[in-house]
């Protein structure tokens, strides 16, 4: 029996949703160094801020087809209401800090925005399925697969399109090299790198509400939906190389094809391997696979 | 030199509890035997922390000590709380006996982001093991004493005194290394390397010692939080198992053993007092704990009695 065409589909299927979910933690290293737990948090907002804005659209009987752009507007209000906060209230005070110190301060306010989603949504579930069943299946292998699965690779491809247009192409792109290369020397030239930093964790978080809200149709929507997403997030981007895109992008392919390759053949060790794999990187190649050298500093 | 305090007032408190546990209900005796485990994995992580390094997988070897525990209870029908820690603190030792060869290498984020791998992919194991009760766990037989089953009324406190005791122990051979000179080293090793290489001294060798006795120390803890709570299950493993006792060593300070105990007990007190006072939202108390003490109190809870004390002494 060939099972090659359903590992693959699944394989690239939940590559794509990796990305998505993992990306924004990569580009959130890579320019202020912040190991971001709060990543998982905002993975979960985006979630529920799309299931239930999807959920209250279709009980109002507009458009299904527009709830597309409804998951997109999700996550974009969440994000602009909790991120830009949490970096001027908090994050910018602890930039002299030790990495290892920012981390934990990013765990404290994964405590708090854990329980504040609670307090916001409740603690029953939710679900919209209709996103996710309205366009129909396509068949590989004798094996149905939704359609909207197409669309995680697609967000997946324009993301990652997207942003290597943004940092090789264009001028913000070159600031934005400058500022992860020397910050001071960026801002006594004039670059305004508070603004970076604001905006680049603002993105990040974006990126992780993007891959809660487009994940919303396909679970269902509960508390602690973003803590396995942390983990699940940190293997792929280590293995990547901690801030490097194309890191993100191969890590999240290895760790996709690995998951679906294990679930088809031998599901008991699905989540060892993946961790095996992350170990195995940290143990010979640090930096991951894409990661730059960094000077060494006497 | 000042003389050595901490042995004493490790006694004196021993002693406190001997004393105290006879009138304290029994929910509190609990919540003192886990202050006790938590303690001791604590212990081990400030440790790591004094020579600069922060490790989010020591939940890891808490795990292990629980599930040796377990093993031993469920196999062989071995209750003995005393059998049960030494085994948990020989297992956890040995796999950090060997995983030290690697982890010694490795500084910073990436010593925190190994260690939280290590700790998933244990996680992994267990969590689709059927033989272990994959994600519920299983359940210990009640402890017993050297041989002796204690009363119904007594076990708590029974057990209470009986993980003090071996607590302290652990708490002065602790102590004692501290003041060997390979024990130094770690406030040096985090300061400055390669001076520390220059003094002859091998930062890989200090680490890799640290980190086993980190290990032993985690592995006790985890067999005696096993037969505190009569059950275990992969959760004691998880990442977030591992960030609360990095919470509890960030909140205690690493000024003195007896710190992460304090430290422990104070968790414990926040825990259940938020989670009494409003079962839903007592992770934002424990997050807006955790970020009150980073931000007041950026050497834990025991800077505040070093300070007093060098107010005392300080010229008049």
């Amino acid at each position: 029996m060939s099972q090659i065409g359903p590992v693959l589909v699944d394989g690239v299927i939940y590559s794509a949703w990796l990305f998505i979910a993992a990306v924004g933690l990569t580009l959130v290293y890579g320019v202020m160094k912040i190991l971001n737990v709060t990543h998982g948090s905002f993975y979960a907002l985006g979630a529920y801020a799309g299931a239930s804005l999807t959920g209250a659209w279709l009980a109002k009987g507009y458009p299904p087809m527009l709830s597309y752009a409804v998951l997109l507007g999700g996550a974009i209000l969440v994000t602009l209401v909790f991120a830009p906060a949490i970096e001027r209230g908090l994050l910018r005070f602890m930039y002299a800090k030790d990495e290892v110190v920012i981390l934990l301060v990013t765990y404290a306010l994964f405590l708090i925005l854990e329980d504040t989603i609670k307090l916001i949504w409740g603690v029953n579930p939710y679900f919209v399925a209709e996103p996710y069943a309205l366009l129909g299946s396509f068949e590989v292998g004798g094996l149905k697969y939704p359609t909207y699965n197409l669309i995680l690779v697609g967000l997946a491809l324009a993301l990652s399109a997207g942003l290597a247009w943004v940092l090789h192409s264009t001028k913000v792109g070159k600031l934005l090299a400058a500022v992860i290369h020397d910050p001071e020397m960026s801002r006594a030239l004039g670059v305004n790198v508070d603004r970076f930093y604001l905006v680049t964790f603002t993105l990040g978080c974006l990126l992780a509400a993007l891959g809660g809200s487009f994940t919303a149709p396909t679970v269902s929507v509960v508390p602690g939906l973003g803590v396995d997403v942390i983990v699940l997030s940190f293997a792929v981007v280590v293995i990547g190389g901690l801030g490097s895109l194309p890191g993100a992008a191969l890590g999240a392919v290895i760790v996709g094809l690995v998951r679906s390759v294990s679930v088809h053949y031998l599901p008991q060790v699905e989540l060892f391997v993946i961790y095996s794999v992350m170990a195995l990187v940290l143990a010979f190649r640090p930096r991951g696979l894409f990661g730059l050298a960094e000077p060494r500093k006497i | 030199m000042r003389p050595d305090r901490t042995p004493a007032t490790l006694v004196a408190i021993l002693a406190a509890l001997a004393l105290g546990g006879l009138v304290l209900p029994q929910w509190l005796l609990f919540i003192l035997t886990i202050a006790c485990a938590q303690g001791l994995v604590v212990l081990g992580l400030s440790l790591l922390l004094r020579a600069g390094l922060v490790s989010f997988g020591q939940a890891l070897f808490y795990c292990i000590g629980a599930y040796t525990a377990g093993a031993l209870s469920r196999a062989f029908g071995v209750s003995d709380l005393l059998a049960q820690m030494l085994a948990g603190t020989a297992a956890a030792a040995a796999v950090a006996f060997v995983l030290g060869f690697l982890l010694a290498r490795y500084r910073g984020i990436f010593f925190g982001l190994l260690s939280l791998a290590l700790s998933m992919i244990f996680y992994g194991l267990i969590v689709k093991s059927e033989t272990l009760g994959s994600t519920d766990g299983f359940n210990l037989a009640k402890a017993t004493l050297l041989g002796v089953r204690p009363d119904e009324a007594w076990v708590r406190y029974a057990v209470l005194l009986a993980a003090a005791c071996l607590t302290l122990l652990a708490a002065l051979l602790t102590h004692r290394f501290l003041r060997t000179p390979l024990g130094r080293l770690g406030p040096a090793i985090k300061d400055n390397e390669i001076r520390v290489e220059y003094m002859g001294a091998s930062v890989r060798y200090a680490i890799h010692v640290n980190y086993v006795i980190a290990a032993a120390l985690a592995g006790a803890g985890g067999a005696l939080a096993a037969t505190t709570v009569g059950h275990i299950d992969p959760e004691m493993a998880y990442w977030t198992t591992s960030g609360e006792f990095v919470f509890i060593a960030i909140l205690a300070g690493s000024g003195s053993v007896i710190a992460p105990f304090l430290g422990a007990l104070i968790f414990g007190a926040i825990h259940t007092t938020a989670y009494d006072l409003s079962p839903n939202t007592w992770q934002m108390s424990m997050g807006v704990a955790l970020l009150a003490a980073i931000v007041f109190l950026p050497d834990g809870l025991w800077s505040l009695f070093t300070r007093l004390r060098a107010a005392g002494a300080g010229p008049k």
